[in-house]
């Protein structure tokens, strides 16, 4: 049977990874990533938990420690957030190219400079173009969920690359909820053992990560392209899969909640999205057609589940709690290059608003969909991204 | 097993890869393996080693092999060794085989790492002074007057003015059990001390001098000759430490002058043409004979034992 508790969010998270059983865990701590991985330590201590644990010297070790044990053959964990995820990123570029199924938590932190250790999603974007498949949740509840499909979706035969689950830092990382767990019975159910076809094997030898020219390379590249396309249906099925098994539906690579008849419709992912679905509440209790898309699976990128449900709308207000510097938000980007050229299409405006763990309330919110209903009326796009909450009196 | 029927196995690491003539790197992984035997798994930073053995299609490594990037050898090794253990996989051994630019500077603070967690990883660096795969730059590891392509000598300078960097003391000081360097001039001593090497458990290091014809700039029927003359100047002491001691070194029958050395190679020509040259090329005889000194590499210099390695 499953449990329900109250638990922090790192918690929630080192409960899942402990479910997953994975056999070899490397992280170097970093905030606010930090409790998940002390959380793992004192299990594995505690004999709770029975993983090689490699405490490293750095953040790329770390991520490299999780591609060795994946190429030998084992499941593998890591965490990590800001410019750790940044020191990471050339490792894990190859890892994606090497078909290295490990699973890793994003725990969403800005970028330096200036430094902090406040939230925005700076840090995972920055990893857009990796070849990771990116997950991102609104709750506690939903990161534990997530990473038990998570270890599921990476390990397909089929698709084999890393899965990045992304978590705000702090706000759910640090917070306490109500979580219910799967018994280990429903998890080993449910995630079989990873039994890869290749691994590192002296009865069969293999070379990994050869030198590839323009012969194969883009086929190389092409293959990962086709197995991220390949995995959006089976994200999608094993999400059912597991809602099945919790009773809770959170939703494939996208959640819809009350579009269906939405003129003005918002676009975000990350904790933000339970702030929004409560606005929204409010505002369709005053007669406001407003609605929301939540992105769970950022990369790939569900297109073709927004455009399913997008149908009424005027206007699209994406929330980007990152920016690309002298473009604008990056999932603005994504959904706007998909839009064009299509007939009857929603104008898209692109919102900064969150950066460095800049709060966006309920206010900022109805400020956003005012400014996008606006907008709407006129039909004409902005020229940048309006960014959300910015001080006058401290802006150049 | 006797030596003949141990010659006539099959190589684990076998023609066709793509290094250049001569080349003391691909001598020497061949002896490696011919030491380690087949139950071993190679991590490869990248390198020359990596590029010649490895375009995709064609590989010379019977044994598995996986390269990933350039600073992390070390630790894909440690991950290996993780899930191994984590396997019950227990009879397979990890090696990393990687070049100096790797070892000495890009991935030296993950090799610290690996050094100090005390994963159970054979750490061999195939030295061959520079970073050869880009054409022949600067690395911690070039000698001193060398001249490289990014520290070229030239009418102001003498090349590389910085000391090699002591790479075998630094790793000794980690409390590593097993520190040794050879040379593919002495392929006997260099898969004794590979062997010796498998027979401890965790982190252990081998520092190999791999000549290169290419880019030192000699004949490349020449490899084992310069490889040779650096060992018997003294320049290259071969050695063993165990627990951060002195166990054992090859002697020299007699002191070479560096100059026979330096002469055989193009990389240190430009120190014959000039005074400050001839007064830098004394420095080199007098690093040398520091080594002579404090190895103790001259036969009759003192009575250390000689149980170590040998032709």
């Amino acid at each position: 049977m499953d449990t329900t508790e109250v638990l922090e969010g790192s918690e929630a998270v080192a409960l899942a990874v402990q479910a997953c059983c994975p056999q070899v865990i490397s992280a170097y701590p970093i905030s606010p990533q930090t409790h998940i991985v002390e959380a793992l330590a004192r299990m594995v201590a505690n004999g709770d938990l029975n993983s090689q644990y490699v405490r490293v010297e750095s953040e790329f070790s770390a991520a490299s420690v999780v591609s060795g044990a994946s190429a030998a053959g084992s499941r593998a964990y890591t965490a990590s957030s800001s410019q750790g995820l940044l020191l990471m990123t050339e490792v894990l570029y190859a890892s994606a190219g090497m078909r290295l199924p490990f699973v890793m938590t994003g725990v969403n932190r800005a970028i330096s400079a200036p430094i902090t250790i406040q939230v925005d999603h700076q840090d995972t974007i920055s990893l857009r173009d990796a070849g990771l498949i990116q997950l991102y949740v609104e709750s506690s509840q939903e990161a534990y969920d997530m990473h038990i499909a998570a270890f599921k979706i990476a390990e397909d035969p089929r698709i084999m690359l890393p899965v990045l689950v992304c978590m705000d830092g702090w706000i759910l990382t640090h917070s306490y909820e109500r979580v219910s767990c799967l018994s280990q019975e429903q998890v080993d159910r449910f995630l079989p053992p990873f039994q890869p076809e290749n691994f590192l094997d002296v009865n069969d030898p293999k070379s990994w990560g050869s030198y590839a020219e323009e012969d194969v390379l883009m086929e190389f590249k092409y293959a990962v392209q086709k197995a991220m396309q390949y995995s959006k249906g089976r994200i999608t099925e094993i999400s059912s899969e597991l809602a099945t098994i919790t009773g809770r539906d959170h939703g494939g690579l996208i959640e819809a909640y009350r579009t269906t008849d939405a003129e003005v419709i918002l676009l975000a992912m990350g904790s933000v999205v339970g702030t929004i679905k409560e606005t929204i509440d409010k505002l369709r209790s005053q007669g406001e057609r407003v609605g929301l898309i939540k992105i769970r699976c950022y990369r790939p990128f569900p297109f073709e589940d927004i455009l399913k449900n997008i149908k009424e709308a005027k206007v699209i207000a994406v929330l980007d709690a990152n920016v690309s510097v002298g473009s604008e938000g990056a999932v603005g980007m994504d959904l706007k290059a998909k839009l064009c050229g299509r007939p009857g299409v929603p104008l898209v405006i692109d919102f900064i608003a969150g950066l460095g763990g800049r709060e966006v309330n309920e206010d900022r919110i109805v400020e956003i969909v005012e400014k996008a209903q606006e907008l709407g009326k006129s039909g004409l796009p902005l020229d940048e991204s309006y960014w959300v909450g910015l001080n006058p009196e401290i802006v150049p | 097993m006797n030596a003949k029927k141990k010659g006539m196995e099959e190589d684990l690491f076998v023609s066709g890869h793509r290094a250049c003539h001569g080349c003391g790197m691909a001598l020497t992984v061949r002896h490696i393996l011919k030491a380690t035997g087949k139950d071993v798994i190679v991590v490869t930073p990248t390198g020359c080693l990596e590029t010649f053995t490895s375009p995709y299609g064609y590989s010379p490594w019977r044994v598995p092999w996986i390269h990933h990037v350039f600073e992390n050898g070390p630790s894909i090794a440690s991950g290996v060794v993780a899930a191994l253990k984590a396997q019950g996989r227990d009879h397979v051994r990890v090696l990393v085989i990687g070049g100096d630019g790797s070892t000495f500077d890009i991935g030296f603070g993950a090799l610290s790492g690996m050094l100090e967690r005390g994963d159970d990883v054979l750490y061999i660096c195939v030295d061959n002074g520079a970073y050869m795969n880009t054409g022949g730059q600067r690395s911690g590891a070039s000698p001193m007057y060398s001249s490289t392509t990014t520290d070229p000598a030239g009418m102001q300078s003498l090349g590389k003015l910085e000391k090699k960097k002591d790479l075998p003391a630094i790793i000794a000081a980690h409390g590593v059990s097993y520190v040794a360097t050879a040379s593919p001039a002495y392929l006997k001593d260099l898969e004794k001390k590979v062997t010796r090497a498998m027979g401890y458990h965790g982190p252990r290091y081998i520092q190999i001098d791999t000549p290169c014809p290419t880019v030192w700039g000699f004949p490349s029927d020449q490899t084992m000759e310069v490889g040779r003359l650096g060992v018997e100047s003294g320049l290259l002491p071969l050695f063993e430490m165990e627990d951060e001691k002195i166990t054992a070194v090859r002697k020299i029958k007699e002191r070479l002058p560096v100059e026979k050395y330096l002469g055989a190679q193009k990389r240190f020509r430009h120190l014959f043409s000039s005074d400050e040259g001839r007064r830098a090329m004394e420095k080199i005889q007098a690093h040398a004979d520091e080594n002579i000194e404090k190895f103790g590499l001259l036969k009759r210099a003192n009575n250390e034992k000689q149980n170590g390695p040998s032709q």
